[in-house]
């Protein structure tokens, strides 16, 4: 395998052409108790150099998801079906050799928390060359890897002397920045970022995610963010999936999604986010608390706390279906769903 | 003891004008200890001379970044922290006491007035004591009431956060309740000696996003029903405007820009809470914000110099922001104080660069 | 679990319609119909059985227990025994005597069956000088091996100043029990107050507090004892606190210690304070009350550690007391049949089994609930 070290790769991407497909993914967790059902009929798509964001409340199920994508879950978890399509490769089929071929390479992630999880005794350089080392060894040697990582530090706004430091003379937002760096370290075609500005004040906050822009439009990558922050959803995506108790119950354009959701969990969780621009709306309370993922609700898993449900709610599930303009609901009532009052305007 | 609107309506009566809190030149210096037996030289300027005020019945939003000084304060204004300078007047009806300078036994009354919400509903509760041992801590430590009227006001109480039925409640441990309600039974606690003042330090940034409203709209209702003062303590501009009536803007240590909230977040005057404001985000992709960049410098917290705290990191320091001393917080219309020298000629910088980018746009 | 379950749970365990107290009761006198005391005893049941459920998963743990009981059982047993079909003259385990004799038949020449036979002249020379080949001897033989015959039974056979075996390991039990009891209460007593104030107030007191503990670490156990009861006279109670303060003033005071600073920093403490509540309050319904599941983990291991001690101590000849297993084993060594291999095991083999058996009982019983105390041990 031939390694560009000259520049990090850029592709041409074609925005119509799919990178990943989720296809009716279906993945628990054996506990004592029984099974989890963490992600329950996921289905979505990312095309070449796509932002998606995967957005929902704790233990909806989203970082099951993208851990899924990775095949990183941990020993309890069982794939039960659907498929994870890269490339049009099944991921699922693979061995674990050549999963282990494709992690980083093609697919890498920016984990919850990862800022904080650098080995304090370890320069930061020094952990970096550590992921070089496990995928090109023998291609690169000592000098290479150099070069490859002040090119990798200086595409995430990190001055390239920052590599002979340790972690403790990084701020947040440096670290943040450097364990960016690492997951482009392969140029993989996909990132996920899991909350990756979460634990960060704002202004940094603010920096990372147009730095993420950036790096994502200059090497042609597609990006899935997930977060609980919808603001932050909003600023990134250009298509993004609201999910609720392991089903993704909408799904379709940002812009579409927020002008006018469709399923009353979308909606509601809209109307519950303060917002610093627009008149002051009215926020709406969401009453209960998310089921219970061992023994969830019938039908559909939202019904127990949504003011639109019927008994076919308690009975059916409903199916992600399209409702024009790639935008698709999971609710059976979703034309009842009104408009969010007062769109927002400057 | 029951609560009425009486109670309201009595304190605010009582109060002819005067404000509930008076912040004067707080401090607090964190020594960086040298050596064994020489005092430390050093300090960390965490919170460095700060003044505001806090009326009956109003709620004040002071928000910053991490670093910036606003757990300090509030954590100061609680007597969990001493100040190392500074005054801290209360007025409460006919109490009025200088906190920084109580001791002991007097410490003891002033809890009964002022109290406080923690940010993590999992941690501020001990998980060996049941729900009415936590709510009637309060009432159990300063020898207030017989178990049974113990137990009727924490009923009470629970009934008021909108846990019901409160029996159920009552003997419950906190492992067995959700975030929520874990944080409603911390309001419960809160105000179960009815105080006038509370500082509430980030109450939901740990909460689900759906429930943090349902938290929000219960103290906002108390507040009001109770004619409780909140300090309230955040980091998220979105979730003060939605509680707070003013904002404090805290940049290490020192309160650059304060006024009513609509007014702040509607014409930012200070190059910090602009850049702040900016950076946040807004839950509409249809909003393009107009960036304000700062720079990357890196803001001195330990012996600070004495000029503008905000000079490494202003795009618009200039000469006489070096050479005087940090900037006083001055009036600048209808209760909105800033701290900057240069906030006119900043305010036509940016107009003008804004008239260019919409020529250009054309 | 959720949280209807939780309510049917609680209803069920407060004996009370939980949803059904009406505002009459309410805004009445009295305000439950269930006293306070009644509310926190079915708490502490629901909470107990809470933490049994979890500490019977682990088999290690059960285990440990059943056999602490088994000790439990022997220990109790004595006093019956003693009292109902022993005869204390033959199996007190001090001062019992019993002479067990063995009929030898006199031989000309070597005697083919040495237990059963003896040669004519050396019966002549120790015993009977006029002594006859054929005649029947009784010679005592102390000590003498397990049987059931005779006119008293020894299961375990009998020392060499003929004292039952079996009566002098049951009569230790409980020697050992209130040993470890002992030692165990007073070392996490000390350790749990010294480790949750030094915690607590930092500064000098800490300092002082650990490097006292410092100290103590690195004096050696068994030696100091032994000095000390060179120079006092020791009983199993004294022996015990010597053993807790010195147990509870030292390492365990430091592991505690880090626990209670671990409960400082979290932030129902500073509730705590918030709310009114004295240092004292603080430490005392706080921090103390979050260290004791690790302070009671210290103490099966202080168990095991005094039995041990204790052993060893006995076997030196350095206590004042008048039967423990440890000084079973003394008896056994200066009379000389420590070495004499397994020909006098039961002189050897039941106390020293019982040492080794009781403190691994304890050990197991503490690594069974080092899972319930620490969940991140505990299986999903």
């Amino acid at each position: 395998m031939t390694i560009s070290v000259e520049d990090l790769a850029t592709r041409q991407v074609d925005p119509t052409k799919p990178l990943l497909e989720v296809d009716r993914l279906v993945m628990r967790y054996k506990i004592k108790a029984g099974e989890v059902s963490a992600v329950e009929d996921v289905s979505f798509t990312v095309h070449q150099g796509e932002a998606v964001g995967l957005v929902g409340e704790s233990g909806c199920g989203k970082t099951s998801v993208a851990l899924s994508l990775l095949r990183l879950l941990p020993s309890n978890a069982e794939y039960v079906s659907g498929e994870i399509r890269l490339n049009g490769e099944d991921l699922l089929f693979l061995s674990n050799e050549e999963m282990r071929q494709r992690r980083w390479k093609e697919i890498s992630m920016v984990f919850q928390g990862a800022m904080n999880s650098w080995n304090p005794v370890y320069r930061v350089g020094d952990q970096i060359r550590e992921t070089l080392d496990t995928h090109y060894r023998g291609v690169m040697n000592y000098d290479d890897q150099r070069t490859h990582m002040e090119k990798l530090f200086s595409a995430v706004g990190l001055p390239p002397s920052m590599l002979d430091r340790y972690p403790h003379e990084y701020s947040g937002g440096m670290r943040q920045r450097a364990v960016i760096a690492m997951a482009l370290a392969c140029s993989p075609q996909l990132i996920i970022a899991d909350e990756p500005t979460t634990a960060l004040d704002v202004i940094v906050q603010d920096q990372i995610l147009k730095e993420l822009k950036r790096i994502q439009q200059d090497l042609g990558m597609s990006i899935i963010y997930i977060s609980h922050d919808i603001a932050v959803i909003a600023e990134v995506t250009d298509s993004l999936g609201v999910m609720y108790a392991g089903k993704l119950v909408e799904y379709g354009p940002t812009a579409s999604v927020f002008a006018r959701p469709r399923h009353p969990y979308a909606y509601l969780l809209l109307r519950s986010t303060p917002s610093i621009s627009g008149p002051r709306r009215q926020l709406a309370p969401l009453e209960g608390e998310p089921p219970d993922l061992l023994d969830p609700p019938t039908g559909c898993r939202f019904h127990p706390r949504c003011p639109f449900a019927t008994d076919q709610c308690v009975h059916d599930e409903p199916p992600l279906e399209e409702i024009g303009g790639g935008h698709r609901v999971a609710c059976w009532h979703h034309d009842q769903v009104p408009e969010l009052e007062g769109a927002l305007q400057r | 003891m029951t609560m009425t609107d009486a109670t309201r309506t009595d304190r605010s009566a009582r109060m002819n004008g005067q404000p509930l809190l008076e912040i004067r030149d707080l401090e607090m210096k964190f020594p960086i200890s040298r050596g064994l037996f020489r005092s430390p030289t050093d300090f960390v300027h965490a919170v460095d001379g700060i003044n505001f005020q806090i009326a009956p019945g109003e709620s004040l939003g002071l928000v910053g970044e991490s670093g910036c000084g606003k757990s300090t304060t509030g954590r100061m204004l609680v007597k969990l922290m001493e100040p190392t300078g500074g005054s801290i007047v209360f007025r409460d009806g006919d109490y009025e006491r200088d906190v920084a300078k109580l001791h002991g036994s007097q410490v003891k009354e002033f809890r009964r007035r002022a109290q406080m919400i923690f940010q993590d509903p999992y941690e501020s509760m001990n998980p060996r004591r049941t729900i009415f041992d936590t709510v009637s801590e309060p009432m159990a430590v300063q020898k207030i009431g017989t178990v049974p009227e113990r137990e009727r006001r924490v009923l009470e109480l629970l009934r008021l956060v909108g846990l019901t039925p409160p029996e159920n409640f009552l003997f419950r441990y906190p492992h067995e309740l959700s975030g929520g309600q874990r944080q409603r039974i911390a309001v419960a606690r809160a105000l179960v000696m009815n105080p006038s003042f509370v500082v509430a330090d980030e109450p939901t940034s740990m909460l689900d996003v759906s429930i943090r409203i349902s938290i929000m709209e219960l103290m906002t209702k108390l507040a009001r029903e109770l004619g409780v003062s909140y300090l309230y303590i955040t980091h998220d501009l979105a979730v003060a405007r939605y509680m707070c009536d003013r904002i404090a803007v805290m940049y290490l240590g020192k309160i650059v820009e304060m006024g009513p909230t609509e007014e702040i977040l509607a014409r930012p005057q200070h190059p910090y809470t602009k850049a702040l404001l900016s950076a946040v985000p807004v839950p509409d992709p249809s909003i393009r914000r107009t960036p304000v960049e700062i720079k990357g410098g890196i803001s001195k917290a330990i012996n600070p110099p004495p000029e503008c705290r905000f000079i490494e990191r202003c795009p618009f320091a200039a000469e006489e922001c070096r050479t005087s001393p940090h900037p006083p917080l001055e009036e600048r219309g209808d209760r909105h104080l800033v701290a900057c020298y240069r906030v006119d000629e900043i305010n036509r910088e940016l107009e003008a660069k804004q008239r260019e980018l919409d020529a250009q746009a054309v | 679990m959720t949280i209807d379950s939780n309510k049917q749970a609680a209803e069920a365990d407060l004996g009370v319609a939980v949803g059904g107290v009406t505002p009459a009761d309410v805004q009445g006198g009295d305000l439950m119909k269930v006293p306070m005391w009644k509310i926190r005893w079915r708490l502490f049941k629901r909470s107990a059985g809470q933490t049994w459920g979890m500490f019977s998963e682990n088999r290690m743990g059960v285990f440990g227990l059943a056999l602490i009981l088994l000790f439990a059982v022997m220990a109790i047993i004595h006093p019956i025994l003693m009292s109902t079909i022993w005869d204390p003259r033959v199996y007190d385990p001090v001062n019992g005597y019993d002479a067990v004799v063995t009929e030898y038949t006199v031989v000309e020449g070597e005697p083919t069956d040495p237990t059963s036979e003896i040669a004519l002249t050396e019966a002549k020379l120790r015993l009977n000088p006029t002594i006859k080949a054929g005649e029947t001897v009784s010679i005592p033989t102390q000590p003498a091996p397990p049987s059931m015959d005779g006119e008293y039974a020894h299961l375990l056979g009998t020392d060499a100043r003929g004292r039952d075996i079996l009566s002098q390991l049951l009569y230790s039990t409980r020697a050992a029990f209130f040993l470890g009891a002992v030692a165990a209460l007073t070392t996490v007593l000390i350790a749990t107050t010294v480790g949750a104030i030094a915690a607590y107030f930092g500064g000098w007191i800490d300092g002082s507090l650990m490097r006292f503990a410092d100290l103590i670490l690195l004096m050696p156990l068994l030696p100091v004892l032994i000095l000390l009861s060179a120079m006092l006279e020791i009983t199993m109670v004294t022996l015990g606190v010597m053993i807790g303060v010195l147990s509870g003033f030292g390492g365990v005071a430091i592991v505690l210690k880090s626990q209670a600073l671990s409960v400082k920093v979290k932030s129902y403490i500073d509730a705590a304070k918030v709310a009114g509540g004295s240092d004292w309050h603080v430490i005392f319904r706080h921090i103390v009350p979050n260290v004791l599941p690790l302070s009671f983990l210290f103490m099966m291991f202080g168990v095991t550690e005094a039995i041990a001690i204790e052993a060893t101590l006995s076997f030196f000849g350095l206590l004042n007391v008048p039967m423990t297993w440890g000084i079973m084993i003394n008896n056994a060594q200066t009379n000389g049949y420590l070495l004499s291999g397994t020909s006098y095991w039961w002189l050897l083999f039941p106390a020293g089994l019982a040492v080794s058996f009781l403190c691994f009982a304890f050990f197991l019983v503490g690594r069974g609930m080092d899972e319930v105390i620490n969940p991140r041990l505990r299986a999903r």
